[in-house]
């Protein structure tokens, strides 16, 4: 059986790249505002977490966890992953689009080898058939 | 000028010890990821979990898993690892190198510990990612 994935858990997938993506864009555009944080000055973590750019990004990287869990209680880790570095692509077209700075030829032929990498896997099962002999006895 | 020359300083760690930090943090990150993904099969289909139990249900079928747990710790020391790495080796170095070999270790133990069928679209898209990976960081 080859195991294709349903619109529901595409999004899944979607939210994966996104959530991790943009979470960390907020993040550093958070910390950014609240300036370096030095090993003697560790209370600034506690003003950081103030800041309402750096919430919005630790509740994103919350999600991201939660439904890159998910994604994996139904998928391989292999085909899971790609779709995990695809947030790189997302970050850099950020960077770019709203951070407006500059992605050099190299950093956009980074970006194409990871859109076809992802390409690669996503076409193909998303979850490995293992017999289980549970499942083979229960059948009539 | 002080802080300027002790950062020069301390950033110079040899070549051995580059590549030990460098590959603690990717074993740690591939341990981590194997450990949870593994547990994550061992847990089942969470869209089903939820649908049954609701997602306090959920949340407790995979907080109450030792092997989740484990991942998660192993995920902490590599992010722990990597702070310390940081702070001796060069962002431009460290962060392309242990992403890239963390791409590749999960390929292949995914292969020896979860079973996954890792086939040769997989690796050209392990390869790729990797490829990939590297040349955003630059």
């Amino acid at each position: 059986m080859k195991h294709t994935l349903t619109p529901a858990r595409y999004l899944i997938l979607l939210a994966v790249m996104l959530t991790a993506s943009v979470g960390d864009t907020l993040l550093s555009h958070g910390m950014s505002q609240v300036g370096p944080v030095s090993i003697h000055h560790l209370g600034l973590l506690l003003v950081a977490m103030k800041n309402p750019w750096v919430i919005a990004g630790i509740t994103l990287l919350i999600g991201f966890f939660a439904s890159y869990l998910t994604a994996l209680s139904w998928a391989d880790l292999t085909f899971v992953l790609p779709s995990t570095a695809f947030g790189y692509v997302v970050v850099a077209l950020l960077a770019k689009f709203w951070q407006h700075e500059t992605i050099s030829l190299s950093r956009w032929l980074g970006i194409l080898l990871i859109v076809c990498g992802v390409g690669f896997v996503a076409n193909g099962p998303s979850l490995t058939e293992h017999p289980d002999p549970a499942v083979l006895k229960a059948k009539p | 000028m002080t802080a300027l020359v002790l950062q020069h300083v301390l950033k110079q760690a040899s070549a051995a010890e580059t590549w030990a930090a460098i590959s603690t943090v990717a074993l740690t990150a591939v341990a981590g990821d194997i450990l949870t993904a593994g547990a994550m099969r061992r847990i089942g289909d969470l869209d089903l979990i939820r649908a049954k139990s609701g997602l306090p249900g959920a949340i407790k079928a995979v907080i109450g898993s030792p092997m989740f747990l484990l991942g998660v710790g192993s995920m902490a020391v590599s992010f722990f690892t990597l702070l310390f790495t940081l702070s001796v080796v060069d962002v431009s170095l460290a962060a392309p190198a242990s992403a890239a070999m963390t791409y590749i270790g999960n390929a292949f133990a995914a292969k020896f510990f979860l079973r996954e069928n890792v086939d040769r679209r997989r690796w050209i898209s392990a390869a790729f990612v990797t490829a990939g990976v590297i040349l955003l960081a630059k």
